[in-house]
């Protein structure tokens, strides 16, 4: 009897040896369209559904992990998580400490977006999340800028006056303008490189994996089917 | 929308959208979402369960070290107290807990991995081998959840530790010398004196102290989400945030008000409960005390 035990042990212990490694993707649950917490209490999103479609493709067991944004960079250093699928911009600041994927969106637009007609873009206090490749635009631009931990706190700052206009990636803010509240005002900012997958630089082996899975969705035209279903606005491959 | 099947608690919440007034509320109110929201209110009272005694255990130790007559200990004691006290509550949430976490992993993949030859430190990357992650990538996101709650109580415990053993240190030194001395010239030995009479009198004094600490402890919580623990605020924060109908049933404008309104009864009823709680042990404690309460608790006995 015990050496059945011991041998039906062995067995799953072997099993679970055989199964595909696990890979903890970490995000924001905070940006939606690309990721947000669902009325379940889960990930969900363009993200959620390209990681584990991309999960898939890689043969990867995949778990996601919900990080704040400003600590994001340094718990993936530390190997709380092995990916950043957060709606993370591919830009030279963040290439000096990990490296992307190529990236799984076009470079899209940035849009600002006000109560109401006429604001100083220029001039004026200009709200965005904080270290955002839209935040360090702002500085360039010579606005005041006002800076928020996530993105729900910026479209606040515009509701309630704090700020004149908010600058954010266009495809978040467009179910917010859909809302009625707000409006896009000026002219789009083309920011970015796209949006990529973060990893250690220390973990190359992993990023090839992505990497080649998300070729395999561009090539097959899936990843275009996805942006087209979630980021309306935003341009295709 | 790609929204996951969902098994709502009440069968008529199946279509959110035909929903009006309290039925709303109550499909509202009992989302996946919200069930998480809820247990994170266990999640507080358990943390303050544990780390409560272990913060005093740490305090008591550092206050008897404090004493000590060994130099060494005394110093050790007195450096772990000014140390832990002087660095913000932040930055420690921030750095010690990688640096502990880090230290673990590299204690374990120094056991489990000898042959490994890359280094540890690569640019900024921490590496160890598969085998020395804690928790192991492969665990159930609970594990990963229940190791960061366990960094979470130790890294409490040591911070409100440090405050807890100089509230204690200046209890001690409270106590009348008067009341050693007669221990001592009853025969008893130092650490009869100490434990026998010196202890069970501190308490008094020592109470006002901790019991501020316990309050302080009570709003440090939201700390948790720093590990990767989801606390009440954060679930505040997003539950109350505003939905916009394409990413939920249940679209609402801005309702963190509400929300933060509903933590501020919560943490207003525990502060009550504390105090109440509090008041009877003072009470009990000052009993028979050379202290103004033990008199007037004498007195009030003397004239029932």
């Amino acid at each position: 009897m015990n050496k059945l035990i011991l041998s039906a042990a062995a067995l799953a212990l072997m099993a679970g040896a055989a199964t595909a490694e696990t890979v903890r993707l970490g995000t924001e649950g905070a940006y939606p369209p690309y990721n947000y917490i669902d009325d379940d209490g889960e990930v969900a999103g363009f993200e959620r559904v390209l990681g584990d479609e991309l999960c898939k493709r890689a043969e990867l067991t995949c778990e996601w992990v919900t990080n704040d944004w400003d600590s994001i960079i340094p718990n993936l250093l530390s190997g709380n998580y092995d990916t950043i699928i957060a709606g993370m911009s591919i830009t030279d600041e963040r290439k000096e400490k990990v490296d992307f994927s190529q990236n799984y969106t076009p470079p899209s637009a940035s849009a600002y977006a006000a109560l109401s007609e006429g604001v100083d873009l220029e001039g004026g206090v200009i709200a965005a999340q904080a270290s955002t490749i839209q935040s360090a635009h702002v500085v360039e631009t010579g606005a005041t800028l006002l800076e928020f931990p996530n993105f729900e706190d910026t479209i606040a700052a515009v509701t309630s006056g704090e700020a004149d206009a908010v600058l954010a990636d266009k495809d978040t803010l467009v179910p917010v303008v859909a809302e009625g509240e707000m409006m896009f005002v000026g002219d789009d900012v083309p920011l970015g490189g796209g949006i990529g997958m973060a990893f250690r630089k220390s973990d190359p082996e992993l990023r090839g994996k992505f990497d080649a899975a998300i070729q395999s969705m561009k090539d097959d035209g899936s990843l275009n089917a996805l942006i087209k279903e979630w980021l309306e606005d935003s341009p295709t491959f | 929308m790609l929204l996951a099947d969902r098994c709502p608690i009440f069968s008529y919440c199946a279509d959110p959208d035909t929903l009006e007034g309290l039925t709303w509320l109550s499909c509202y109110m009992t989302t996946g979402k919200h069930l998480a929201f809820y247990t994170s209110f266990g999640t507080v009272l358990l943390l303050l369960a544990i780390t409560a005694p272990l913060a005093l255990s740490f305090g008591f130790f550092a206050a008897m070290g404090s004493r000590a007559h060994l130099p060494p200990v005394r110093w050790l004691a007195n450096l772990y107290m000014a140390v832990v006290r002087g660095v913000p509550d932040i930055a420690f949430f921030l750095f010690f807990v990688i640096a502990l976490d880090q230290g673990f992993e590299w204690m374990r993949h120094q056991v489990l991995c000898p042959d490994w030859d890359q280094p540890i430190r690569q640019g900024n990357d921490f590496i160890v081998c598969q085998a020395a992650k804690l928790p192991q990538n492969s665990a159930p996101e609970l594990v990963h959840q229940i190791y960061g709650f366990g960094l979470a109580v130790l890294t409490f415990a040591i911070v409100f530790g440090a405050f807890a053993g100089n509230v204690l240190a200046g209890a001690f030194k409270a106590v009348p010398h008067g009341q050693i001395e007669t221990a001592e010239a009853y025969g008893m030995t130092h650490r009869q004196a100490f434990w026998r009479i010196m202890v069970p009198q501190m308490w008094t004094y020592a109470l006002p102290g901790l019991s501020n600490l316990w309050m302080v402890l009570i709003k440090a919580t939201p700390l948790l989400f720093l590990l990767g623990v989801e606390d009440v605020v954060y679930w505040a924060k997003e539950l109350g945030g505003t939905k916009t109908a394409r990413f939920t049933d249940y679209p609402h404008g801005d309702w963190r008000m509400w929300y933060f309104a509903g933590l501020l009864i919560f943490y207003l009823l525990f502060t009550k409960l504390s105090e109440v709680v509090l008041s009877r042990i003072t009470r009990r404690l000052s009993h028979g005390q050379a202290t103004a309460a033990g008199e007037a608790l004498r007195k009030a006995g003397a004239g029932a």
